[in-house]
């Protein structure tokens, strides 16, 4: 059964290789010579401005929960696309409300400016 | 022991270390990473129980979205690595209730034997239809109204979270 699955399991093997030789080569072949410039933060070669650990603005935080709605309504999109034809005009109709529901609650959003970056 | 038995012996054991990581770890943003892992795991246990669907799902929506909005609050909280204090609260009532619990659930499943009819589905249809054509078959026609339900729960969270986060509505 899990023969099926060989190639992912391959492919998380030499992800997960490919990172760790990447470290360890680096840290056993290369030089190293410290400078305080060398361990600053990097902040696209600007001055680095305060410290990096600030909170972070609820701003972010509305927009992954809607992504997680999205990204759920988008999860049942999957099954139907993969039955639409024997559904069909059915799983259509069905699928339409289901998608018509979510819309408003899109328009919602968009209207009351959540999409806004202010 | 076959290769399917060593295989989720060695996955499972992942899991627990990463569970375990996931609550010693000092800096929360560790924590997290840990409980990445561990939803990483438990997709493969999905996919050992023929719920390839469902370990997709996993990975998409609980690795990937939830965990991302689980960073965001630990960022707008802004937790730092957590002091050295040590918590003893409730330990010991804690440590008690576990080993209850765990007795217990030894103790059922010692000793009691599985009940009841099986089930139409089993590994067999599951690998010759399709998890995901059978899951779409019952949620588009015998689970059809909790499936538009769920469109209205969407809705309501939707404006849930625009009205809690939104400064000015």
């Amino acid at each position: 059964m899990l023969g099926a699955y060989l190639p992912i399991i391959v492919l998380v093997i030499v992800a997960a290789l490919f990172g760790l030789v990447s470290v360890v080569m680096s840290s056993i072949i290369g030089q190293k010579k410290p400078s305080p410039v060398k361990l600053q933060p990097y902040e696209c070669g600007c001055e680095p401005v305060g410290s990096a650990r600030e909170r972070f603005s609820i701003k972010f935080y509305l927009i992954a929960m809607l992504f997680i709605l999205f990204d759920i309504e988008c999860v049942f999109l999957y099954p139907w696309a993969v039955l639409y034809k024997r559904l069909g005009l059915f799983g259509l109709a069905e699928m339409g409300l289901f998608i018509v529901i979510l819309f408003v609650g899109y328009i919602y959003v968009w209207k009351k400016g959540a999409l806004e970056w202010e | 022991m076959d290769i399917q038995t060593l295989f989720f012996a060695v996955v499972a054991a992942v899991a627990i270390l990463s569970g375990i990581l996931v609550i010693t770890c000092r800096n929360p943003i560790n924590s997290a990473l840990s409980l990445v892992m561990t939803f990483f795991c438990l997709a493969t246990f999905y996919v050992m129980l023929d719920a390839p669907f469902m370990a997709a799902i996993q990975v998409i929506v609980y690795a990937g979205a939830i965990m991302v909005l689980i960073i965001f609050v630990i960022m707008l909280l802004n937790v730092r690595v957590e002091s050295g204090k040590k918590y003893t609260h409730g330990v010991l009532i804690g440590s008690i209730m576990a080993v209850l619990l765990l007795f217990e659930a030894f103790y059922f499943l010692n000793r009691s034997s599985l009940t009841g009819a099986r089930g139409m589905i089993d590994a067999n249809v599951v690998q010759n239809v399709g998890h995901v054509e059978l899951i779409g078959r019952a949620m588009y026609t015998d689970f059809l109204l909790p499936f538009e339900i769920t469109s209205i729960l969407l809705l309501v969270a939707i404006i849930g979270a625009v009205i809690l986060a939104k400064k000015k509505i």
